[in-house]
């Protein structure tokens, strides 16, 4: 699923505009398998899949595979719909600067919310 | 061109500019909008003809919110939340306004606060309509980021309430419950969140509630993590004669996300409390 997002994202522009002045490279996590994802202006640049050796990121979003399952179904069951909704049921971690992820949380929600419409 | 029935007023209570909107007359209904937003989210019941019908609805926008300015000084302090500001606000404002035993509905930290009304003021009141109520919730984020000059609070403040609706609501009630949220000023949402998830701990006192006094409604979205449905039933298990209904495909925000299933729900209860 993750391997589609920079093509579902950076098709959308309603997205895209949501990140626009966002620069920045953050981490995604299912499971063991690590990605990372470094935005350009709203865009999706690079989509690079782990593992790392030594690599910076901004801000981490770990979560279990079987949660971002539940989290990307077309239409989620009450509890697995939003990145929050996994913060409150302690399914999801995130890690590093949490200034970034809070200035651009719109953005990022939407980006990992987009391979629902896959 | 196409009028609504909407009025709206500016009250002076207690050295407060108060700002109002009201429609219908009948049985007031005050209606009490969530943290870091304000009346616009009660629009659809105040256009509701079948409500307005039987009904007085008022929604007020809280001191800090929408368009009632904070209070001289606001420069200088922090704005807290507290639940005692909250009920002298509530029921000053429904005395100044000669309300006569109104229904109270509110959501949120409103459906909050109605719980402390049934404690306290439940002779003063017809009936309590609780939406997403909760004894407690436990911060599970820091709210400090919504109030951080490096962080755009309207655009963290919308991101945070975007998530509490649900995926079914239609999309532009979705986002225009998050414009709200965008238009807070710095410092408001998370004034509130200090009472809803601080100070406002009534956990230890909802089994003293008497609905036999005052009916107690509680209804809840199920898509919201907030206050989720277990959180309300949770209450429900306490308080005797609540009367619980969980409102299916509906979030945080179900009077603003998606009126019209919302109204479905509320107008039973509205006038089951006529009835009554």
């Amino acid at each position: 699923m993750i391997e589609a997002l920079a093509r579902l994202v950076n098709d959308d522009p309603a997205i895209v505009r949501w990140g626009r002045r966002m620069n920045e490279t953050f981490m995604v996590e299912a499971g063991d398998t690590q990605y990372l994802l470094t935005v350009r202006e709203g865009k999706i640049e690079k989509l690079e899949k782990g593992p790392f050796t030594q690599r910076s990121w901004a801000f981490a979003i770990r979560a279990k595979r079987e949660a971002w399952e539940k989290f990307w179904q077309k239409t989620p069951a009450p509890g697995w719909h939003d990145l929050f909704a996994l913060l409150r049921r302690g399914d999801v971690a995130f890690e590093g600067d949490q200034r970034v992820l809070m200035a651009y949380l719109q953005y990022v929600k939407l980006v990992l919310a987009a391979p629902r419409n896959a | 061109m196409k009028l609504e029935p909407i009025v709206g007023r500016y009250a002076h209570i207690e050295g407060q500019r108060i700002y109002f909107e009201e429609a219908g007359q009948g049985i007031p209904l005050l209606c009490l909008h969530t943290a870091g937003s304000d009346g616009r989210q009660y629009r659809a019941v105040l256009n509701d003809a079948q409500v307005t019908k039987n009904y007085r609805v008022i929604a007020f926008d809280m001191p800090w919110h929408g368009k009632s300015s904070p209070p001289a000084g606001w420069q200088n302090q922090d704005y807290r939340l507290t639940t005692g500001m909250y009920t002298d606000l509530i029921m000053g404002f429904a005395r100044a306004l000669a309300l006569e035993r109104p229904v109270v509905m509110g959501c949120s930290i409103g459906g909050r606060i109605v719980l402390d009304l049934a404690l306290k003021h439940a002779r003063d009141l017809r009936a309590l309509i609780g939406l997403q109520s909760g004894a407690f919730v436990e911060r599970y984020y820091d709210p400090s980021w919504l109030d951080h000059p490096e962080v755009h609070g309207g655009r963290a403040c919308g991101a945070v309430a975007y998530g509490l609706m649900s995926p079914l609501s239609p999309e532009t009630e979705r986002w225009e419950t998050v414009w709200h949220y965008m238009q807070g000023g710095p410092g408001v949402f998370t004034g509130d969140l200090y009472f809803y998830q601080v100070e406002g701990d009534i956990r230890g006192r909802i089994g003293e509630i008497d609905t036999s006094v005052c009916p107690l409604y509680l209804l809840t979205g199920e898509y919201d993590y907030s206050a989720s449905p277990r959180d309300t039933e949770a209450v429900t298990a306490r308080v005797k004669g609540a009367k619980f209904t969980v409102m299916k495909g509906l979030g945080h925000f179900p009077m603003s996300e998606n009126p019209e299933a919302f109204l479905r729900y509320l107008r039973p209860v509205l006038d089951q409390i006529r009835s009554s």
